[in-house]
């Protein structure tokens, strides 16, 4: 998802037998729903893969508006650019919530910034794709954070209470996303035979990288049943991809787009979706850093860092002028 | 990447068009007050959330540690007769 490559720390989850006092404290609380917070005791292994969702998923929100940053200045309306400006605005928002919460865990924002700049930290394989014409404004906000609601909506009730709280406010308006991406499409598909044909292209290169999004199957990982333990995960990758898939499908049909999936199948047995391989070796290959724009990304994150140097720098200086001249006059 | 560089952290808390107090929001940092609440403005108020912002510098707060839960809070567990619930009142008067 928006962090997909998170492992859990330790070696599969403890019994009570096994806990000391304190861990079986700390899992009481989280088995009653009770929020853990930041100064409260928690075991190492919870707060450092906690450090490193919070952060992936801020990572991503931060990278994710330059794929739509893209298109800003082109959008085909006035409309259209207020609504994307409008869009990106949130995405850094949602940002600055998600590092805040990961700030409560006690790793500073300079620190985060450093292990994105410096490649350390991962980010979301989706927003390593180009976004070519105005239709993958909606794919993506069609599918991009369809996928992504899909998996922010149950972390709402996850156990750690500021990052809990930082999804509410994001789910709140993640649901504009999606819809003003799905307009677009929609306006696409019922205009000309060349703007169906630009929204078909969209949907044919975005909809193997959003199924991606979920990251490779996880039922049988260690990591996976530990983070589930502490509940900072509520759903395996692939039933929340299943669900991503049982969703859309209907909806492109609304659309009269064809789904890139030959295998694609509708199974009265399983009550879903059948669906066709997804290309592992690919996702992992984006993940490492190997994507057709990953360099782009955090060439573009280096330099807006390095560009406003000198603007941070004089801000701070000035706001220790300002004290100083207000203690003077005092 | 400086360390000591990194503006200071604030804790922004918002008051909305209902009446009801200021509500911790979340956090920013800010190089000093007057951006901090610029920032606040655009980060925690995108959506009308808010009439009135206070920007208060995350140093100033002073939190009552977790450890002390049982000493601080146990003592209004006791006090049952603190709350309307406790009284019975005779079916005959109503609501009350
Ligand atoms: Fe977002
Ligand atoms: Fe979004």
């Amino acid at each position: 998802m928006y962090a997909q490559m998170v492992k859990a720390t330790g070696k599969g989850v403890k019994t009570r037998e096994q806990m000391d006092e304190n861990e079986r404290h700390f899992q009481d609380r989280i088995d009653n729903d009770i929020k853990i917070e930041a100064k409260d005791w928690m075991p190492e292994g919870y707060r450092k893969t906690l450090k490193r969702q919070i952060s992936q998923h801020a990572h991503s929100e931060i990278v994710g508006q330059l794929p739509e940053g893209n298109w800003i200045t082109r959008a085909p309306t006035l409309e259209r650019k207020t609504i994307l400006l409008a869009k990106v605005q949130d995405e850094a928002g949602h940002g600055l919530y998600l590092y805040c919460a990961a700030e409560t865990l006690g790793i500073s924002r300079d620190e985060m910034t450093e292990q994105l700049l410096s490649g350390k930290a991962k980010y979301s394989s989706i927003f390593n794709y180009p976004t070519l014409t105005w239709a993958d404004m909606g794919a993506i906000g069609w599918l991009v954070d369809g996928a992504a609601i899909m998996n922010q909506v149950p972390l709402q009730y996850c156990s750690y209470g500021p990052y809990a709280r930082a999804m509410v406010r994001i789910c709140k308006e993640e649901s504009f996303h999606q819809r003003q991406g799905f307009d677009i499409m929609n306006v696409l598909a019922k205009g000309s035979e060349a703007q169906k044909a630009m929204a078909q292209d969209a949907l044919n290169r975005w909809w193997w990288p959003a199924l991606m999004m979920f990251g490779p199957s996880d039922a049988d990982s260690v990591h996976s049943a530990q983070s589930f333990a502490w509940n900072i995960k509520q759903n395996s990758n692939d039933e929340l991809r299943q669900k991503f898939v049982d969703q859309t499908v209907p909806q492109a049909e609304f659309l009269g787009l064809n789904v890139p999936d030959s295998d694609l199948k509708w199974n009265d047995k399983k009550n879903g979706y059948d669906f066709g391989a997804i290309n592992w070796d690919e996702f992992f290959a984006v993940i490492a850093g190997d994507g057709p724009c990953n360099k782009e990304r955090l060439g573009a994150r280096q330099k807006a860092w390095n560009d406003g140097a000198w603007f941070r720098e004089a801000l701070i200086v000035n706001a220790e002028k300002r004290a100083a001249c207000k203690q003077a006059a005092e | 990447m400086s360390q000591k560089n990194e503006w200071p952290l604030w804790e922004i808390f918002v008051r909305g068009q209902h009446g009801l107090a200021h509500r911790h929001v979340g956090s920013l940092h800010a190089a000093d007050a007057e951006m901090a609440l610029n920032n606040a403005r655009d980060v925690y108020t995108r959506r009308n959330e808010g009439l009135s912002i206070w920007c208060v510098p995350a140093a100033a707060i002073t939190a009552s540690a977790p450890s002390e839960k049982g000493p601080l809070f146990e003592p209004s567990n006791s006090k049952v007769y603190r709350h309307p619930t406790f009284y019975d009142i005779p079916k005959e008067i109503g609501n009350m």
